[in-house]
């Protein structure tokens, strides 16, 4: 090897290497700047409710709550669409269809999230609380059961509506991918199933996802990876409130959202650290959530090449 | 037996219409979203955004700082992310290929590519603010880059491994050493598919807000020095549309629309005229 080629190849990977030495450095950062609110409360850091600024007394429980509920809202708006919109893509629409509809969906992605949640503040929550809530109000709140979670005043801003933009936000990330395994799947085998006469939705439900089961799992995943760390869209209209509601109407909190709207004002150590450890709590379980996906896509990711 | 058969296909109707169904709902946000920003963005429109400061509560004015500040952050960010990127995208198509370490600086990549920008954000904020003890447009540049990186790493990996190995054997096979293939073969090989990668990672830092909060932060001056807090279109965007004032919140959305143009017109420029056709 020349010494051209040994220099190259070693500037090459010194900047692969940044990139895995990003991450470690990243956690290591925010576990160095979380030790102060890790030690100070231990476990209660996780599940205390209580987060008083003035008593210096942290307790994540309810934005951890809040990032919780609003993914999983936004997984049940995001997983149906995402998964028509796929089987629209690979079997309903004709060719010429496909490119810009795909595209246009894709664009949703592309759409930086402040502006969903400046729209999501002035249009879609009064939208919410004129239209949606007053109904989810009369309708569902006297139920048993699930009532609790439709009552309350019906202000636009809170658990419902995040989850909602949340959902929108995370439809093109599942979608592409639900799309492109789809047509991982060998022609033949599709071929052979509807040679049998099969039906296109029975060669999706028989053939293409069971193919693609796992692909199909890692993309939801990954959307939930997205949703979880979400900042900008969900603190326009969550509301900010570090009071526990058991209703889906009433404001909420999440991590990020927390840490987007309060960093700047922490104005003690143990504040700031409160923050950060949150900031690294929504690391790794985001961590996990992408790992897990990651491994899912591998399989089929192999068989693109 | 007719009856099965009209049973599997009144299923597959409602399945299909379905599908159609969610595919229009999809559509019907991205219209409304962009109906919204523009009329709203339209209506604030003037030729103040570009000459005047960003006003003080309830004051008029411009974005002109912010739009100058933005420029500079995102240039700084992309001037830093895009060769490192294109080096380890590089690293792991010629050199890393299957290995144990390639594949695992792919998966750390593609975590990364997905990670909540807000926690990149306070890892600048630990690493560039907190030791400097002020913000900075540098911390800015610095967590842009970061969100730049793993595209333009993915990107360039991709496209290196398309190019077919008979281009690199023939070079080789002349006597060329393996970084003047590289640079002068493959590079060009895959010259329009590093340079969608960057575009598109270009956009996509273009708006995000949540990695400047902490970094960047805000200036209501005009500034071009790097070395001091700065503004920047989407913090002044969230700072505006959070508060009470009817002048602020049409600046933000002159903002919003400006930025969403932006970002979606080179979206699209850079997927129409630049991508190979992978649309089938």
């Amino acid at each position: 090897m020349s010494t051209g080629d040994r220099a190259f190849r070693w500037l090459t990977a010194v900047a692969a290497w940044a990139v895995l030495i990003t991450l470690l450095a990243a956690a290591l950062s925010m576990a160095w700047g979380g030790r102060l609110a890790f030690r100070t409360f231990g476990w209660k850091f996780i599940t205390s409710p209580n987060w008083d600024a003035v008593g210096h007394n942290f307790g994540a429980a309810i934005p951890i709550y809040g990032t919780l509920v609003s993914s999983a809202l936004a997984m049940l708006v995001a997983i149906p669409t995402s998964l028509g919109i796929a089987i629209f893509l690979s079997e309903v629409a004709p060719r010429w269809l496909r490119g810009p509809v795909g595209m246009a969906i894709e664009l949703l992605a592309a759409i930086p999230s402040i502006i969903y949640g400046m729209w999501g503040l002035f249009v879609f929550a009064p939208f919410m609380a004129n239209h949606v809530e007053p109904w989810l109000n009369d309708k569902l709140g006297p139920l048993p059961g699930i009532g609790p979670l439709f009552s309350g005043p019906p202000i636009g801003i809170g658990m419902l509506t995040a989850g909602i933009v949340l959902g929108i936000m995370t439809i093109p990330f599942i979608s592409s991918v639900m799309r492109d395994v789809f047509q991982a799947v060998p022609p033949a085998l599709r071929e052979s199933a509807f040679a049998l006469g099969a039906t296109p939705w029975e060669v999706t439900r028989k053939v293409t996802l069971p193919y693609t089961s796992s692909a199909v799992l890692g993309a939801i995943f990954l959307g939930l990876g997205r949703a979880l760390g979400e900042t900008m869209a969900v603190t326009f209209v969550l509301g900010n409130a570090h009071d526990f509601s058991g209703s889906l109407l009433m404001p909420g909190n999440s991590i990020a959202a927390a840490i987007a709207n309060e960093f700047t004002e922490a104005d003690s150590p143990i504040y700031l650290s409160s923050l950060i450890a949150l900031g690294f709590l929504l690391f790794v379980v985001t961590f996990i959530v992408l790992a897990i996906a990651k491994f899912m896509l591998m399989r089929i990711e192999r068989s693109f090449g | 037996m007719e009856r099965i058969i009209w049973r599997r296909q009144a299923l597959n109707l409602v399945v299909m219409v379905l599908a159609s169904a969610a595919t229009l709902f999809g559509l019907v946000w991205l219209v409304w979203l962009l109906w919204t920003t523009v009329t709203e963005g339209m209506a604030a429109l003037s030729p103040k955004l570009l000459t005047q400061m960003t006003p003080p509560p309830g004051a008029e004015g411009g974005l002109a700082n912010a739009f100058v500040g933005s420029l500079l952050i995102v240039t700084l960010g992309t001037l830093i992310g895009t060769p490192i990127g294109i080096l380890a995208g590089t690293y792991l198509a010629e050199f890393g290929k299957r290995s144990k370490v390639a594949e695992t600086i792919r998966f750390v990549n593609d975590i990364l590519l997905s990670a909540p920008s807000i926690v990149i954000g306070l890892f600048v904020y630990e690493l560039a603010v907190r030791t400097v003890g002020h913000f900075s447009g540098y911390a800015g540049g610095l967590a842009l880059a970061l969100i730049l990186l793993p595209v333009v790493v993915r990107t360039t990996d991709e496209s290196l491994r398309l190019v077919p190995a008979t281009l690199r054997e023939a070079a080789l096979s002349l006597g060329l050493p393996m970084w003047k293939v590289v640079l002068n073969i493959v590079y060009r090989a895959g010259a329009t598919g590093i340079a969608t990668g960057v575009l598109l990672a270009v956009a996509r830092i273009s708006g995000e807000t949540a990695p400047l909060l902490f970094t960047a932060l805000n200036n209501q001056f005009w500034s071009t020095d790097m070395g001091t807090p700065m503004a920047n279109v989407p913090v002044v965007i969230f700072q505006y549309a959070m508060s009470p004032y009817d002048s602020w919140h049409a600046l933000a959305w002159a903002g919003a629309l400006i930025v969403t143009a932006f970002v979606l017109g080179l979206s699209i420029v850079v997927r129409v005229l630049l991508r190979p056709r992978t649309y089938r």
